[in-house]
């Protein structure tokens, strides 16, 4: 039976001709197409003008489609050699951050490197995944099914979570937690712990509760009941909803949602985009989107499993699956099925480091693509 | 390796239902978007809508009032006030501080066009002063360029071009309040008013019209962005009224400064010609909303400018009831035309006395010359042998004593008493000298001015019930009335001795006669007291009118009628502590008559 994961385990790295050819082309389509939709949005966002993010969004785009270019061309391997150091590297700019970070969006969540500012929590999202990736790759099956085996990369989870919960950002904290369970359960270890987690993460929800800000604690309120603060805080929930509904099966039309060019749907160049796209183009418009984006997730889990490589199989996993929470939870945000956490579209969103980040991992995603056939020793 | 083998096995596995669930994920996603998009698109539709679309009221214009030959009593006025835009304007004190060289605010105008502001977004005009003339618009306009922000509006308001002189029968319109019915969602437009009182009131819906709406886009913080939709509704009807201004006006300035109330009727057809209450109040004042100061002065003056006394006030009918009395003892057959009475200036029932208004007395009289003379004692003997019911019969049937219905508001039924009244009242049987002081329109009894003029119509018209309205008639609308069951000759009896009464010597209202192309009137006065006089009072002589205080000074009355053969005019006129019915009343009642039949001549005048 053919398995389209099976593959011809080579030991010689491709050449730089057979890395362009090996480049897919379906993949890096679909990317654009996407990018696409967000800047014909952000076109509209801004009442049918290029200024002041459509332009943007297109230049950080190339900037972004560079930067993912360059990282598939980069030899598998020397993402494995330089995990640990890239991942303690962005732990420290977590902690500067911490220390004295600019201050933005009433949370500590920037260094400013002057052209542009960073996001070490963004760049956690990538680092987290190298790291587990090289740890379970160098650990055998035995280990990682012992609690004494998973003890070390459940810190090297939890130190970072822990800081970008404290900045506060309690969606990339759950995104860095969600993103290592993923990693966790693909490489075997057992359901029960995770039920254990589970139980405990229960057991502790009054205790986290309390520590949650004043704001966190109104945003699970209001999502439980948007009616409660019709005007307050569940009218970003209330006015999305009625955007999105309202579009229909066709949409209103490019550049005539009412919803949104009238104001009353809140962040709609950042976070409620996606509401925006299914009030203009309607149901068609907001399914295909997610089409892409599932396309986007199928494909880079197929360039997953036809890598010879445990750490590339899994550095794959691991950033796919990240991209998908941001997919997922940005649009069950706006579509009402959980609270308003604050996490864009990526691609379509407005945002300088979401665009840059993403485009990062499909570029490592490639790269596992692309070397597919490389064997890595257990070093 | 097997190890490894297993550990690559276990990744592949754990990956795909890795996978699998994330595509299940978003296949629950676009379930999710079909549920609201199509399944509850229908409803978010709706809600996006009312979001969006904001319907404004338009407010039609109001019907006009006129009078019966067409001049406009009650008309809409287009008045300008100044608003000013805060984003239209760098600096709103800059442009304020200018506007006041043109137009001097006071610091409560400004305190509340700050607060205004304050309260409401940027792009909301704010009224800086209404009420505007033209004048003041092309001095605001001229000088624009230094008033940046600051934008004219114009509307209607309600304008009375007569004022006073019309203040009691249209009324006024006002604000809605708390206490008024909110049938309509007009009633929820701010700055929209109603009528308060007079015909304003009484046709109100007619006269409102029906409100148009216009279908606004708006966006989340309110702003107009475009119309969608206009649609401007139906302007009110106009009302023709039965008033003739030129009466109005001439009953008014009969009034001078005196205080009472006098109408005008057709004997025909009931169409009210002059109604006129003194004195009266501005009725502009109040759409636009009276001063406090204003109102405590309407509302505290003895004259009571407020109260519409023609159909408000109840007063003794005094003399001007003598024809009933006359009229049930014809009828009755306790006089005839001829029967004599001896008036001796007084008479006494057991050890009371009663006197008529004459000392010396009238000597023998029949039943007209005592009414030409107005003898008291011919009819409190008449009275006596009649009794209360059988007045009150006659009362009733000449319109006193009940509601007439004219539809304005505060109508007063007024008061005829007779026995089985006195005894639900006070529990006490009816006392003989109750009837005598009752057969000189004292007593109990209480008219209205109103019933007065159509008691003197019904008599006029030879006993015909017309009933006074303010509806103009026109040929095809005239009214058939029942004739009231009574001998036509004891109506001619009184008549003759209303007849006497105007233009006999001797006769009360002698001094008032006019003989018009040979038309003459026929009338009755009364003068009815406001206090008893004492015993000692006349022992020691009455103390003269004139020397008395205002309210304590007697009322005056008249009522009479003209053509007198071919009876087309009534009249009843009321002064309140104006003196005697023959010096007072009389005259404005016969001027109010003369002028009517000149105008017959003079006019279409139909």
């Amino acid at each position: 039976m053919y398995k389209f994961y099976e593959t011809s385990i080579k030991n010689q790295p491709p050449t730089l001709k057979e890395k362009i050819q090996n480049l897919s082309f379906f993949y890096i389509m679909l990317i654009l197409i996407i990018a696409a939709m967000g800047t014909v949005m952000l076109y509209s966002a801004a009442n049918g003008s290029w200024e002041p993010w459509a332009l943007n969004h297109l230049l950080r785009f190339g900037l972004g489609f560079c930067l993912m270019i360059a990282l598939s061309l980069i030899d598998v391997r020397l993402f494995m050699r330089y995990a640990y150091l890239f991942y303690f590297a962005t732990l420290i700019l977590l902690v500067l951050v911490e220390v004295g970070g600019h201050v933005g969006m009433g949370a500590q969540r920037w260094i400013n490197l002057g052209f542009m500012k960073l996001q070490p929590s963004e760049l956690m999202k990538i680092a987290l995944v190298l790291a587990l990736a090289r740890y379970f790759h160098s650990t055998s099956l035995q280990t990682i099914e012992t609690t004494k085996g998973i003890i070390i990369p459940a810190l090297m989870v939890a130190i970072p979570s822990f800081l970008v919960m404290t900045q506060p950002d309690l969606g990339t904290a759950l995104m860095l937690i969600f993103t290592a369970g993923a990693i966790f359960f693909a490489v075997g270890v057992q359901l029960w712990k995770f039920g254990l987690v589970l139980l405990s993460v229960l057991v502790s929800l009054p205790i986290v509760w309390n520590l949650l800000h004043e704001y966190q604690q109104n945003r699970v309120l209001t999502f439980l009941n948007p009616e409660r603060d019709p005007l307050g805080a569940g009218y970003h929930i209330i006015q999305s909803k009625i955007a999105l509904g309202s579009g229909g099966v066709f949409g209103k039309g490019f550049l005539k949602g009412t919803q949104s060019h009238l104001n009353f749907l809140p962040e709609k160049h950042t976070d409620f985009i996606f509401t925006m796209l299914s009030e203009e183009f309607g149901m068609i418009g907001a399914v295909f989107v997610v089409l892409l984006n599932m396309l986007l997730i199928i494909a880079s889990f197929a360039f997953a499993l036809r890598s010879a490589s445990y750490f590339g199989k899994l550095l794959a996993i691991g950033l796919t699956t990240n991209f998908f929470l941001y997919v997922m939870i940005n649009i069950s945000m706006v579509l009402g099925l959980i609270p308003v956490v604050g996490v864009p579209l990526p691609l379509i969103s407005y945002g300088g480091t979401v665009i840059i980040s993403v485009m990062a991992s499909f570029g490592i995603i490639l790269s596992v693509n692309i070397n597919r056939n490389l064997n890595i020793g257990k070093d | 390796m097997n190890r490894d083998n297993d550990k690559g096995k276990v990744l592949i596995e754990r990956s795909l239902i890795l996978g699998g669930l994330q595509v299940f994920a978003l296949l629950i996603v676009i379930f999710r978007l079909y549920y609201l998009q199509v399944y509850q698109a229908d409803k978010y539709k709706t809600l996006a809508d009312e979001n969006r679309i904001s319907t404004r009221l338009i407010v039609p214009p109001r019907g006009g009032v006129y009078d019966r030959n067409g001049e406009m009593l009650a008309t809409n006025k287009q008045d300008f006030q100044a608003m000013i835009v805060a984003e239209q304007t760098t600096d709103i004190k800059t442009t304020l501080d200018a506007f006041k060289k043109i137009m001097p605010l006071s610091d409560e105008e400004e305190d509340k066009i700050r607060k205004n502001l304050k309260r409401n977004r940027s792009f909301v005009p704010i009224r800086i002063k209404n009420n505007l003339n033209w004048e003041q618009v092309a001095q605001i306009l001229l000088n624009s360029s230094d008033l940046p922000g600051v934008i004219i509006d114009e509307g209607l308001s309600r304008h009375y071009p007569f004022a006073e002189q019309t203040a009691h029968v249209i009324g006024y319109v006002s604000s809605v309040s708390d206490n008024d019915v909110k049938d309509d969602p007009l009633l929820e437009v701010p700055g929209f008013k109603i009528g308060k009182s007079g015909i304003e009131k009484l046709h109100e819906k007619k006269l409102r019209g029906r409100g148009g709406n216009q279908k606004l886009e708006v966006n989340a913080i309110g702003r107009v962005m475009k119309e969608i939709e206009r649609n401007d509704g139906v302007a009110g009807d106009r009302i023709d009224l039965s008033l003739d201004i030129r009466l109005q006006n001439k009953a008014y300035e009969l009034f001078g400064e005196e205080s009472g109330a006098a109408v005008l009727l057709d004997v025909n057809s009931g169409e009210i010609l002059s109604f006129v209450s003194a004195p009266s109040f501005d009725p502009n004042l109040m759409t636009q909303g009276i001063k406090a100061e204003d109102w405590k002065k309407l509302n505290q003056d003895e004259r009571n400018p407020l109260i519409n006394k023609v159909i408000s006030g109840q007063y003794s009918p005094g003399s001007t009831f003598k024809m009933v009395v006359a009229l049930a003892a014809l009828e009755s057959g306790v006089i005839n035309a001829n029967t004599r009475s001896f008036c001796a200036g007084k008479m006494f029932l057991g050890n009371h006395a009663f006197h008529c208004w004459k000392k010396e007395g009238h000597g023998y009289i029949d039943v007209a010359q005592a009414l030409q003379h107005s003898c008291d004692i011919f009819f409190y003997e008449t009275a006596q042998k009649l009794g209360i019911d059988k007045i009150a019969n006659m009362a009733r049937r000449f319109g006193l004593g009940q509601k007439i219905n004219i539809g304005l508001e505060n109508e007063k039924e007024g008061l005829i008493p007779d026995t089985e009244w006195k005894k639900r009242r006070f529990g006490e049987p009816w006392q003989q000298g109750e009837s005598l002081i009752s057969g000189i329109g004292q007593g109990y009894i209480l008219t209205t001015p109103i019933q007065l003029a159509t008691m003197v119509a019904r008599i006029a018209n030879g006993g015909y019930e017309v009933e006074p309205t303010f509806n103009k008639m026109t040929e095809n609308n005239k009214p058939k009335f029942n004739k009231i069951p009574i001998n036509q000759d004891y109506i001619s009896i009184v008549k003759k001795g209303m007849f006497d009464v105007v233009n006999l010597t001797g006769g009360t209202a002698f001094g008032s006669r006019f003989n018009y192309k040979g038309l003459k009137m026929a009338g009755k006065t009364g003068t009815t007291q406001v206090r008893r006089i004492t015993m000692k009072e006349r022992q020691s002589g009455i103390i003269k009118q004139e020397d008395m205080p205002w309210k304590y000074r007697n009322h005056a009355l008249f009522v009479g009628y003209a053509p007198h053969d071919n009876p087309r005019y009534a009249v009843a006129v009321l002064v309140e502590h104006g003196g005697s019915g023959s010096a007072v009343a009389a005259p404005i009642g016969a001027n109010l008559l003369l002028e009517a039949l000149k105008l017959e001549d003079t006019s279409d005048n139909k």
